[in-house]
């Protein structure tokens, strides 16, 4: 056990370093010269196209600057916005927890709606509830978020009024306008993951009531409500956990989406800004700081893995 | 007593290689021999309704997006100010958009945007990915190494930021799409490829041919290929699904196919801006991208049921 979190902790901290070594080297395969990109061709006369090569340091050897780059990542600087000149990293600090929220909110949305939904579909197998269930669960797979987001407005806010369609108010100034305009988001992300969950949840419940202990406890006599919670979910629910550990990392990839949708400035919108802005620096950094998070989750799943089911092969 | 355990257990161990219920490429030869000797594929197939309704809804939107030309009944791009966001009507059966746009023509001519972009970028992961799994998994060793620690790195980005990532850098166009799509599911086929050849390369019928001479080449594509091609195809069909929510995701945030060109992702882009004034706007590419990614999801699913003997219940 030791000695497999040692060998994933360095599996991650290469996978890091690499991902860190190309997004360093991302800004090299903008086809032309970046300056001129970033400017655009009227606004690109001969001093501005200096003043951001310097600022990118595109005057310098790639070694230079990728070994710039590189210190400047271990010291916790990105680098600044081209545009508004401030400190990228400084931004991200306010928009990480953002994104955060917004994806915790969601993980708690769709455990409360896929694990009980879930239960139901493998306890009433083949039944109503059960297509029912797996019904919502493949619309869920297959219908997209940002089909589930305007409609949701549409239904919720633009039709009803009983949520704001998007924007953001800080926690400390209004609370319950916070959690309003983090309800439809959120809502949006947990259906998705929701429907991961409803499934793996029935699969691993179903198999579970399927074993010899199961069975022998229905022989003693136990009525089907105390089978079902004290002896099959609890051991039915560790594949769940996995599942909604990988989940996390699918809902940072939708978020990219739900933040644009709802106007959240998260992470998401910032790096679609600074897409759609040519500001590289920031582009640069999300992607390195989503990345990141991404490896992260993935070790911290595997390790909960191995911790919770013993029968894991280490190698 | 002790003997008898003895002979007991070593019965079992010997039996083991060949007689472990749960490897797939035991189910694989099952399947394979049950085809044979029993009922063809495509009868197993086309027995099972959750192959044959997506299948069938699958041909239409692909000959939707062949004849689409023909099949609009407007010009997608003409622009009317006098009828701007409008419901259904005789004259434009699904309404019209901001600029006066028929939604019907868009939406059908949309339709080759996604499909050609699903289709060619899921060819690339098929083949590369392919290739990856079957070289890394049959010569093993350095071969192993360089292909599968490749896929790893590849999965370490959420697919849809990777897909970003590279358009935010090279630019928008159809060609970026389809290999970055493709570069993005190439690691699925790769993982299960190299899963199945795994299993199935130790077995005896291809030990025989290597032992009657046959070259490497052959061996992959005669022995190994054909008895790993059931949960290829069904990846092949969960791929092209999402293979369509990515493109049409990345159109939606204008990071996909630039307009006026219309696609189901950018249609939805920029219904958002008039949910008041024209809810069909939204309604009807949303639909649209639903059924298809339904369709190919069902059908994925079923492939699996239908092909993989260990899941018929």
């Amino acid at each position: 056990m030791g000695r497999y979190i040692i060998r994933r902790l360095i599996q991650a901290a290469i996978m890091i370093f690499i991902v860190a070594s190309l997004v360093a080297v991302f800004i090299q395969f903008i086809p032309g010269d970046p300056a001129y990109v970033i400017l655009g061709e009227e606004r690109a006369t001969e001093e501005r196209v200096e003043a951001i090569r310097d600022d990118l340091g595109l005057n310098r050897p790639i070694y230079v600057q990728y070994a710039d780059w590189f210190g400047g990542v271990l010291t916790g600087d990105l680098g600044n916005s081209l545009i508004s000149g401030r400190p990228i990293a400084t931004d991200l600090r306010l928009r990480i927890p953002r994104t955060f929220e917004l994806g915790g909110a969601a993980v708690l949305i769709s455990v409360i709606v896929g694990i009980p939904l879930g239960v139901i579909a493998a306890r009433y197998r083949n039944s109503a509830p059960d297509v029912l269930a797996t019904s919502f669960a493949i619309l869920g797979l297959s219908v997209p978020v940002f089909v589930v987001g305007p409609l949701l407005v549409l239904l919720l806010s633009v039709r009803t009024d009983i949520l704001p369609a998007s924007g953001y108010v800080p926690f400390q100034e209004d609370p319950v306008e916070h959690l309003k305009r983090l309800a439809l988001p959120a809502f949006t992300l947990g259906i998705l993951s929701s429907a991961t969950i409803i499934r793996m949840t029935r699969s691993s419940v179903l198999e579970v009531l399927g074993e010899d202990y199961v069975r022998s406890a229905r022989s003693r006599g136990l009525g089907e409500r105390s089978v079902l919670f004290t002896h099959a979910l609890r051991n039915a629910l560790i594949p769940v956990i996995t599942i909604i550990g990988l989940q996390m990392g699918t809902l940072l990839g939708s978020s990219v989406l739900v933040e644009y949708i709802f106007n959240w400035p998260g992470v998401s919108t910032y790096l679609i800004d600074g897409i759609n802005r040519r500001d590289y620096p920031i582009v640069q950094a999300v992607i390195l700081v989503i990345a990141v998070t991404f490896i992260l989750l993935n070790l911290l799943t595997d390790l909960i893995y191995a911790w919770i089911d013993p029968r894991i092969k280490y190698d | 007593m002790t003997s008898g355990e003895q002979t007991q257990s070593q019965v079992v161990s010997e039996g083991q290689p060949g007689a472990g219920e749960n490897q797939p490429s035991d189910a694989v030869l099952q399947l394979s021999r049950a085809v044979r000797n029993r009922t063809p594929t495509w009868r197993i197939l086309l027995q099972n309704p959750r192959v044959t309704i997506p299948g069938v809804v699958i041909i239409l939107l692909l000959l939707m997006a062949l004849f689409a030309p023909w099949l609009a009944p407007k010009d997608p791009l003409r622009i009317n100010a006098q009828i701007r966001l409008e419901g259904p009507s005789s004259e434009a059966w699904l309404g019209t958009d901001e600029n006066g746009r028929d939604l019907l023509s868009r939406i059908i001519v949309g339709s080759r945007t996604s499909m050609t972009v699903a289709l060619l970028s899921v060819t690339v992961a098929t083949v590369l990915g392919v290739a990856f799994g079957l070289v890394g998994g049959y010569f093993g060793g350095f071969w192993e190494f360089a292909t599968m620690r490749s896929v790893d790195v590849l999965l370490v980005f959420p697919p849809i930021l990777l897909a970003i990532s590279v358009v935010a850098f090279l630019g928008p166009s159809t060609r970026n799409l389809i290999l970055v799509i493709g570069l993005l599911y190439m690691t699925r086929f790769a993982r299960i490829a190299f899963g199945s050849v795994v299993q199935v390369k130790s077995r005896e019928y291809v030990e025989a041919a290597r032992v009657i001479g046959a070259g490497n080449t052959r061996i992959l594509g005669l022995y190994i290929l054909p008895n790993i091609l059931a949960p290829i195809f069904v990846q092949v069909s969960l791929s092209l699904g999402f293979a369509i929510l990515l493109e049409s995701g990345l159109s939606f945030l204008g990071l996909g196919t630039p307009p006026p060109n219309p696609s189901w992702g950018n249609m939805i882009g920029a219904a958002r801006g008039y949910l008041q004034q024209n809810a069909w706007f939204v309604f009807w590419p949303s639909l649209i991208i639903s059924i298809a990614i339904l369709s190919f999801n069902t059908l994925g699913d079923g492939l699996r049921d239908s092909l993989d003997p260990r899941l018929r219940q």
